[in-house]
């Protein structure tokens, strides 16, 4: 059954439509990838489920509950998070508080005036916290200031932020762009155990490395429709996605 | 329980802060400060910028307007004063009520904004406020002559307990002492430590850390399911309470209130406090405030006559040039030495004396530093290379 019905979306910039006509349907427990070129709408599909934007008509379901006019804190808190294309992180914060959080905001909610009791009284979010960086390989930098580190890192960092969130669904932005290969191998051998624990996925990506190794299914996007969907095999071989996305190479 | 929950280290800070803040007419005395009516400034205005500091520092908004509300706790004490007692626990206790209501009401506003227009907007409200003050507020305010205690004021409290004043113009008493002078300092004095401890435990909780987040990226705070307003409006509310209090007791110490504690030079002046103290640092604020309280006291006070004398080991001529340029500098012009300072500080030492005294001891500790005891600087860069 699907944890994410996307319906009859659309989007326009002014003249430009961003997404026309959109229909998805994202299996819960499954990796499902978004591919497509640049420009395809990929990106603003996911807006469209965390509230950056508002589809100009269409419905958004999300685990019987409409992601349509509520405010980003609330759709995380139904359990949806999200890594972006340029990673979203506490700059002037070290990865430490990065991390912590996204897990306080899971355990107290979206408001909590929690003063009496100091962060070092918080050993079991710390904990958390610390075992999620280990997880992502940036325990040694756990007192840097996030602002410093690379691209690579960042994105990892912030992989980290969503997934000390337990969430239902995570959205990932090309997750592994700007990474060296080892650097991608490790995140894909993550984001295999994260799926294994039965975490909902919807992934954007351009690395077809990727994409292969991970996705269960996979949806192709191109000016705003989806052009094809199906199983890595079926897509693999299909030839409206080799010419609308690779200009005819090969796959 | 609630001590477990504090490091050594805050406890120690703590300590040494009250010490030296109730020591503090012994130790200033030989920089001439240690006289009450100066203290009491210094400790009331260390509040209104240790408030100031949790909605600049920690969230990031800079309001322009904080005066508005030092000036609301003190026509509220003074109310307070006239109306229920003469002693100063009503008084503040009010007026720091009153000082978060404002802030809550303008808050609500003004945060719709964020950046320069959430600053603009606090100034606005606080001009607003000013001139109602003078205008249409007379009734309350009692306009330019400002509101002062009258010998008929019912004080219902105090008369219910039989307390008579006499024929004399009551003063604020704490159950019989005196609120002038020393007894005066040493009350602003425990509710500034009382007033830093909070927000010390402000600073080392998870609100804290939340109103640090909401200065670094509030986006992201929102995609990860917080939200974002309730946490500014809740800084803005202590900021404007911390106000309320420092206004309530500038009343306490010295009973009148006019309109001019509200005006945008007022607000100003605590931006500059913290500033130059070190915004977002814990101590800071405390220090800027006692520094320019203190070189206002000294420049102000500095006329011709002195600054003759200052300059009269040299020739005639060149004496009168002297004075005549550095007399543009005090008394009056005071804030042309302010401005100055300012400007100083912010192109030298953006973290403020904080980050001077952390500079300092970083120089020290190298030049004195063998094997053990050396001060390695604490922001050993750390290269992302290990591709792991
Ligand atoms: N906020 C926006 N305002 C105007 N145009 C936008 C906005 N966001 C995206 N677009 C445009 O919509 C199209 C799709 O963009 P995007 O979703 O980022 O593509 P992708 O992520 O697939 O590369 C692009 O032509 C882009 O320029
Ligand atoms: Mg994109």
């Amino acid at each position: 059954m699907s944890l994410l019905s996307v319906e009859n979306v659309n989007k326009s910039f002014g003249g430009l439509k961003a997404l026309d006509n959109v229909n998805l349907e994202i299996a819960a427990g499954t990796v499902h990838a978004i591919i497509g070129p640049n420009g395809a709408g990929k990106s603003t599909l996911l807006n469209c489920f965390v509230g950056r934007l508002e589809p100009d008509t269409g419905s958004v379901m999300f685990d019987g509950q409409s992601l349509l006019r509520i405010d980003p804190h609330e759709i995380n808190q139904a359990g949806v998070s999200r890594v972006f294309q340029t990673p979203e992180i506490f700059g002037d914060l070290t990865l430490l508080e990065n991390v912590m959080i996204p897990a306080f905001a899971k355990r107290d909610g979206a408001f909590t005036m929690n003063v009496w009791r100091g962060v070092a009284l918080e050993s079991d979010v710390r904990a958390k916290a610390m075992d999620m960086l280990a997880d992502v390989g940036l325990s040694t930098k756990a007192q840097d200031i996030a602002g410093q580190l690379s691209r690579g890192d960042k994105r990892r960092l912030e992989l980290a932020m969503c997934l000390v969130q337990e969430p239902k669904l995570l959205l990932l932005d090309e997750p592994t762009a700007g990474m060296a290969r080892a650097d991608t191998n490790n995140t894909i051998d993550l984001m295999k155990r994260i799926a294994a624990r039965g975490v909902t996925m919807v992934v954007i990506e351009h690395d077809m490395h990727v994409v292969f190794s991970l996705a269960e299914k996979i949806s192709v996007l191109a000016q705003g429709t989806v052009i094809a969907e199906g199983l890595p095999q079926d897509i693999k071989g299909d030839p409206r996605v080799q010419e609308a996305y690779l200009g005819g190479a090969h796959l | 329980m609630r001590n477990s929950s504090m490091s050594k280290n805050d406890l120690i800070l703590l300590f040494c802060f009250s010490a030296a803040i109730l020591a503090g007419p012994i130790i200033l005395a030989p920089i001439g400060a240690g006289y009450p009516d100066l203290l009491q400034k210094f400790a009331i205005f260390g509040i209104f910028a240790l408030g100031f500091n949790i909605l600049f520092g920690l969230t990031g908004y800079l309001s322009f307007g904080h005066a508005a509300f030092l000036g609301a706790g003190s026509y509220t004490a003074v109310w307070t004063f006239k109306l229920l007692s003469m002693n100063p626990l009503p008084a503040i206790l009010l007026a720091t009520l009153m000082g978060g209501l404002f802030a809550a009401l303008i808050g609500f506003i003004c945060l719709r904004r964020s950046g320069i227009y959430f600053s603009i907007l606090t100034l606005a409200f606080a001009q607003m406020s000013y001139n109602l003050a003078y205008s249409v507020l007379t009734p309350i305010t009692n306009g330019e002559t400002g509101l002062q205690l009258r010998q008929a004021d019912p004080r219902i409290l105090d008369a219910a307990l039989g307390r008579d004043y006499g024929a004399v113009l009551p003063s604020s008493d704490f159950f019989g002492i005196d609120m002038t002078g020393y007894p005066g300092f040493y009350f602003c004095a425990v509710i500034l430590i009382a007033c830093f401890f909070f927000s010390m435990r402000i600073f080392r909780s998870p609100f804290g850390m939340m109103l640090r987040a909401v200065k670094s990226n509030q986006n992201r705070m929102n995609y990860t399911g917080l939200n974002t307003r309730p946490y500014a409006l809740a800084a803005f509310i202590i900021s404007g309470m911390y106000a309320g209090l420092a206004g309530g007791l500038l009343a306490v110490t010295d009973p009148l209130a006019g309109a001019e504690r509200m005006q945008w030079t007022a607000s100003g002046e605590v931006v500059l406090m913290t500033i130059l103290g070190g915004s977002g640092t814990l101590l800071g604020p405390v220090i800027g405030a006692g520094a320019i309280k203190y070189f206002e006291n000294i420049f102000s006070s500095f006329n011709e006559g002195i600054l003759m004398k200052a300059f009269d080991f040299l020739p005639e001529s060149l004496q009168h040039i002297m004075v005549s340029i550095s007399s543009l500098f005090v008394g009056e012009g005071w804030h042309l030495t302010l401005g100055a300072l300012f400007m100083l500080i912010v192109i030298f030492l953006p973290g403020g004396l904080m980050e001077g005294f952390n500079r300092l001891r970083t120089w020290l500790g190298n030049r004195t530093g063998g094997g053990d005891g050396g001060a390695v600087p604490d922001t050993a860069p750390a290269p992302s290379v290990g591709g792991d």
